[in-house]
């Protein structure tokens, strides 16, 4: 379980998260939408411990992460998979070197092994015999798909998802967002996506939250928020220009 | 007033958080060095794009280098009639000096841009929080290879540079200006010893770790696409020359009277 409570952040005076409390339970695929720009991605940088918090505190299976060091912080890391909205794939490894690349870095796993757990990675992504391609040789769709075959690799508890579907054709978008439901059902993993794609919230989510002027202001089902009466939720989810979302 | 000696202070102490930075930098890759295991396959690819590649480089400049002090030095010492100070001159001048000076600038501009480029672009495209996030250290795994392959190969690439001016000195004199070949050998041999050419080095080890630690820091450091990693690569040259000229002046002193 993940639980984040009373979480603010700023930089440069700007306060960004502002009192955010948000749980997120075992297994459970939460979906979190809101504006550009808005922090939904410094929410998760908190969970993976790129940022720290300036108040409040992140748990993850009951461990206060701000209290790890950084040799305990990796250990859960470790437990975590993170795509990233740009796949972030190394460039100067190939794309097998890239999968494998936590396998090789923090087990003691032979050459073959990680080779083999390369490959089953990567078909469970669709994908086969790219492991000597570059990164540079892939197309877009097919480097998140990569960047995802990089973050089940170790078998994680939880994994992240940074705009799983941001800059891809609505057809590989769907793919992809097949792609994340059929990882939870099959791993059962816990998820956490962050997205303003208001169809791959739908589609993954077994839970949606909207995160607006730095706190958490409306959580459910997605048929809840579907039909929810507020009236941030309501813009965000229709498009609408006009209404109380003005920044 | 108030506001010019406020911006003086939010000047000062954005050097200090700079300077801080770069010498945290500094210390976590040393102690990466001795408590990382060391990924030899990154070291050896290291080296080989820093030292190897950059062998012609040196050579061309270098050459040139002992030649023009052959030339210039001969200008005035023909007219004292004291040519066979021109050997130890430029002996002198490329071991102590211009070998380890000229070859550190020449791979701050060359390698430390690249570094600096390169981590820059690992920055802004994340690729240095995805390995965060596999729970690798980003000191330890990109900027401690690049430390010890520049603690390596910097003072090989002087030795090869002092070796390539001498040389190249040596061609002109014995060639141009009539001095004996033999004599030429001797008075270079004479002048030297041990300490100038290990003052050098000293200073070739100096100038490799502020090449790696400045440009990494730049690198680590960059924001906000292309743009950044531009200013990042820059800033990483220009400041590992001013760095690199400052230190040079001041271990020059301390070997002066040493």
């Amino acid at each position: 379980m993940i639980e984040i409570i009373n979480l603010w952040k700023s930089f440069n005076g700007h306060q960004v998260l502002k009192n955010l409390n948000l749980t997120i339970n075992k297994g459970e695929t939460m979906v979190i939408i809101g504006c550009s720009g808005c922090g939904k991605s410094v929410l998760l940088k908190h969970i993976v411990g790129l940022l720290r918090p300036d108040l409040g505190q992140v748990f993850i299976d009951n461990q206060d992460t701000a209290r790890l060091g950084e040799k305990e912080f990796n250990r859960l890391r470790l437990k975590i998979g993170m795509l990233f909205q740009g796949a972030a794939l190394f460039d100067s490894l190939s794309v097998g070197e890239n999968v494998g690349f936590i396998l090789r870095e923090h087990t003691d796993l032979d050459g073959l092994t990680i080779a083999k757990r390369v490959r089953e990675s990567l078909e469970l992504m669709g994908l086969k015999g790219i492991e000597q391609l570059m990164p540079s040789e892939l197309s877009g769709g097919m480097k998140k798909r990569v960047g995802l075959a990089r973050a089940i690799c170790a078998r994680p508890d939880i994994i992240l998802y940074d705009e799983p579907t941001t800059g891809i054709d609505p057809v590989r978008a769907d793919a992809i967002n097949t792609l994340i439901r059929r990882l939870h059902d099959k791993l059962e993993v816990t998820s956490i996506a962050v997205t303003h794609d208001m169809v791959s919230a739908y589609k993954i989510a077994d839970r949606i939250s909207m995160l607006y002027q730095g706190r958490i202001v409306e959580s459910g089902t997605p048929k809840q928020i579907k039909s929810s009466a507020n009236a941030v939720v309501k813009q965000f989810i229709s498009g609408a220009a006009q209404g109380p979302i003005t920044d | 007033m108030k506001k010019y000696f406020d911006r003086l202070g939010e000047r000062f102490l954005a050097f200090l958080y700079y300077a801080g930075g770069i010498a945290l930098l500094g210390a976590r890759s040393i102690k990466g060095i001795f408590t990382s295991p060391l990924k030899r396959r990154q070291i050896v690819a290291q080296m080989n794009k820093i030292g190897i590649d950059s062998f012609s480089i040196v050579f061309l400049c270098s050459l040139f280098t002992g030649i023009v002090l052959v030339f210039n030095s001969a200008y005035e010492l023909q007219k004292l009639g004291a040519k066979e100070f021109i050997a130890p001159l430029v002996a002198l001048s490329m071991c102590r000096e211009l070998g380890p000076v000229f070859t550190a600038l020449i791979i701050a501009g060359r390698a430390g841009a690249s570094i600096s480029a390169e981590l820059g672009t690992m920055k802004v495209t994340e690729q240095i929080d995805a390995l965060e996030t596999m729970a690798t250290n980003p000191v330890n795994y990109l900027a401690v290879p690049r430390l010890i392959a520049l603690l390596v190969m910097l003072p090989i690439l002087t030795i090869y540079a002092d070796f390539i001016g001498i040389l190249g000195g040596y061609v002109v004199a014995v060639w141009k200006l009539a001095i004996p070949s033999s004599m030429y050998i001797r008075s270079t041999f004479d002048a030297l010893i041990l300490k100038d050419v290990f003052s050098g080095l000293l200073k070739s080890i100096i100038f490799g770790g502020i090449i790696c630690t400045v440009s990494c820091y730049q690198g680590i450091n960059a924001e906000g696409g292309a743009e950044g990693v531009g200013k990042a690569t820059t800033l990483a040259v220009v400041v590992s020359f001013i760095l690199i000229i400052s230190a040079d002046c001041l271990f020059t002193a301390f070997f002066y009277f040493v």
